[in-house]
């Protein structure tokens, strides 16, 4: 049975951020729900709490700091400088102190302290270690789930502390003795059955893919081809499955497939590969994020494809541009002449820079947009040959394609942008009102653009952005349509037809 | 030779003993821990020498620290500036003649003192008044402050107010290097700035000391931005790469 929906109140949204203070347990009632044994048997942990949950928790902590060198580093170089005291979201909108990066790393720290170092081991008081305890372990689940792995801190902290790296090593942790996360574990099995983490079948997606055909074709009567497990095409996109049917999102598949359309050249959708999306990241858990990824090594294979392309998604960008090589490359069975992969802002931006689209951006004239840095593009991985690309490559996109456009404070975009609220697994309902807290700061920053500059719209690049936003921003009083893909405005403005 | 001399002698062998030993351990084990991904935070640099510039902008002006408070740099950087021109300074108690660096900052030296002190006061009045670094403070992070600003005090205590014999002391220390005990004078502040030192030598590898080899090894920070490019594998990870299957 479903537990009874916490009342919370939405935040005010301020005129000038403040870093609030300390409320402590002010979120000590936030936890999703925990995975049923179906959800935890396909990754490969156990169904329920083990007997000896205690020592094994401790047994995977060692084997982590033996196989993440970041552990070791992260847990003892930490001084409490307090750089990053004011820098997380969830901080921000929650005032939990334990949402403070630091305090969160300190709920592994203490236990690391105690367990793994000389110091902890005989001043336990003097240090701050504790034992491991199921206190620690519940502190554990609450706030390691509490994080979206956004990496905002590391940017700041002067010894790179990345506090995704020590919430992947928790929840690794939980899992490993049998207290997962539902969303994410029921998600990952589904796509190891299915392919997809929506459980979309081929045939439902083969009706999802001919309808769009259908749609576009009356819509600006040109036949776009949205295809599907097609053998020998150059090009396999693998994109987020919510963008086959969630809004806005399937608006910039439409948008893909249109510049794929203008471009010429022949592109596929797999159905076995059918999801970019790879939550064994959130998890932690390299061999669950290797397995989900081999999927679309397998796919690229079998439909002896040249080129990966990639669809507008966060976190699967970070894995795909950061992990891919590592996780299920070396990719020389595709073109050497095309970055492996490519996301798909970099592939339309490359056809702009040839000169082989056409846009009419009064297409767009009833916007003013703005764009939202997703969190893992920005800060864990990049587009182009040049630093800072996953910045440039997207905007030039929408000043392609848009006459009004401008950007939020520099405090919270590019690198210091901040996460839409839902990222890192945290995209469920039984954590609303983590979600709806931990949007605050992009919230604020984008009622300020609408104020100052009338924005209309907020363009992302990124699925779980995109549905995070479509549910929070009606919560301050915006309007749900307000966030769109890249893709869609691009499509908009594309011209159609004309000569390339 | 008296009985202080001999405890003073034999403190600060353990002391460098387990402050060389501890380190390297930790080194080895740091050097030792694949790191399976690549993580590098943005701004990453995309090539090796990319790296080491921002590792000497790291090391040299705190550039992620002066992003993420200016309050924490400021106070930061003071204390570890002067304390790497007082301990230059210090070079002159451990080689005769002395060298040309030590000779060179004599002067400004013990003004740096005093900006090393400014530093760590200003480090301990941040941590106790704001509320998010009381938060996360433990007794251990006040003592460190405590210790450093004991030791400080207690060396401008001996340049300004109760002189010692650094004759003498240099003398003992020289002594300590060619394993030929000297005298140590038996003046309380010294002995006291010198158990201090030797206290904070051996809490050194145990403590949040390690940030010094720490922000060498962290992935975020020396890890290039090439992972297209080149491909990266830890040899656990290798291991995985036969067997690797799609589940189905």
């Amino acid at each position: 049975m479903a537990k009874a929906k916490e009342e919370f109140t939405t935040p005010t949204l301020a005129d000038i951020p403040v870093i609030p203070v300390i409320a402590p347990d002010a979120m000590a009632h936030s936890k999703p729900f925990v995975a049923k044994p179906e959800h935890q048997e396909p990754l490969g942990f156990p169904g329920e709490l083990v007997d000896n949950w205690k020592q094994k928790a401790l047994d995977k902590m060692g084997e982590l700091l033996g196989k993440y060198r970041s552990l070791p580093v992260f847990l003892d170089a930490c001084v409490k400088c307090g750089a990053c005291t004011d820098k997380c979201h969830y901080y921000l909108g929650t005032a939990d102190p334990k949402n403070m990066p630091v305090a969160r790393q300190d709920l592994l720290r203490k236990v690391y302290r105690r367990h793994f170092t000389v110091a902890g081991k005989y001043f336990p008081k003097l240090v701050g270690a504790v034992e491991l305890s199921e206190e620690v372990i519940e502190d554990w689940y609450k706030y390691y789930h509490q994080c979206s792995e956004c990496r905002r801190c590391s940017v700041y902290c002067p010894y790179g502390i990345d506090t995704a790296e020590i919430t992947m090593a928790g929840r690794e942790i939980l899992d490993h003795i049998g207290i997962g996360q539902k969303y994410s574990n029921e998600i990952i099995a589904k796509v190891y059955k299915i392919g997809n983490n929506l459980g979309l079948p081929e045939p439902a997606l083969a009706d999802t893919l001919e309808g769009l055909e259908e749609e576009v074709q009356e819509d600006i009567e040109v036949d776009v081809k949205f295809p599907l497990d097609q053998e020998g095409a150059e090009v396999l996109l693998v994109t987020p499955s919510a963008d086959f049917f969630a809004e806005p999102h399937v608006d910039g598949l439409i948008g893909y497939g249109k510049v794929f359309h203008q471009a010429g050249l022949s592109w596929t959708l797999s159905s076995y590969a059918s999801e970019a999306a790879n939550f064994g990241i959130f998890i932690g858990n390299y061999e669950n994020m290797q397995k989900v990824a081999m999927r679309i090594r397998q796919a690229a294979l079998d439909l002896g494809v040249k080129r990966i392309v990639v669809g507008e998604c966060g976190h699967a960008w970070r894995v795909a541009y950061s992990f891919w090589n590592t996780l299920i490359g070396p990719f020389d069975f595709l073109d050497p002449n095309y970055p492996v992969p490519q996301h798909v802002c970099e592939f339309t931006y490359d056809l702009i820079q040839k000169g082989a689209l056409k846009f009419d951006k009064e297409a767009n004239d009833d916007k003013v947009v703005t764009f939202h840095d997703s969190c893992n593009v920005s800060r864990a991985s990049r587009m182009g040959d040049m630093p800072g690309g996953q910045f440039v490559i997207p905007r030039e996109l929408l000043k392609a394609s848009c006459n009004h456009y401008v950007d939020m404070s520099p405090d919270t975009i590019h690198e210091n942008t901040f996460c839409c609220g839902g990222g890192g697994g945290l995209l469920t309902d039984d954590l609303l009102e983590l979600r709806v807290k931990g949007a605050v700061p992009r919230m604020e920053a984008l009622k300020k653009v609408i104020d100052e500059d009338g924005v209309t719209h907020m363009a992302a690049i990124c699925a779980i952005c995109k549905s995070q936003f479509t549910k929070v921003l009606p919560y301050y009083g915006m309007g749900m349509d307000m966030i769109v893909s890249v893709h869609q405005l691009v499509g908009d403005a594309l011209v159609m037809g004309a000569e390339h | 030779m008296s009985v202080l001399t001999a405890i003073f002698a034999l403190l600060f062998y353990t002391a460098t003993v387990i402050l060389v030993a501890g380190l390297a351990a930790k080194i080895r084990q740091y050097a030792r821990t694949p790191a399976p991904l690549k993580i590098p935070t943005t701004p990453a640099p995309t090539t090796r020498g990319g790296v080491i510039a921002r590792l000497f902008r790291e090391v040299v002006f705190f550039e992620s620290l002066f992003k993420g408070s200016k309050w924490s740099w400021l106070f930061g950087w003071l204390f570890h500036f002067g304390l790497l021109i007082v301990l230059v300074r210090h070079l002159r108690y451990f080689a005769e003649p002395i060298w040309f660096v030590a000779a060179l900052v004599q002067d400004i030296g013990v003004y740096m003192g005093f900006v090393m002190l400014l530093g760590l006061l200003g480090l301990l009045a941040r941590r106790s008044l704001v509320d998010r670094l009381r938060y996360i403070s433990a007794p251990s992070d006040y003592l460190m402050l405590v210790l450093l600003i004991a030791i400080g005090g207690s060396g401008l205590l001996m340049k300004y107010v109760a002189r010692t014999d650094i004759v003498a002391v240099k003398a003992f220390f020289l002594g300590l290097m060619r394993f030929d005990w000297q005298p140590l004078p038996a003046d309380a502040l010294l002995l006291l700035h010198l158990a201090l030192v030797a206290a904070l030598m051996i809490i050194f590898p145990f403590s949040k000391l390690l940030h010094v080899p720490g922000l060498f090894f962290s992935p975020t920070r020396n890890q290039a931005d090439d992972s297209r490019e080149r491909r990266h594998v830890a040899p656990w990870a290798a291991k995985l790469d036969a067997t690797r299957t799609t589940g189905n």
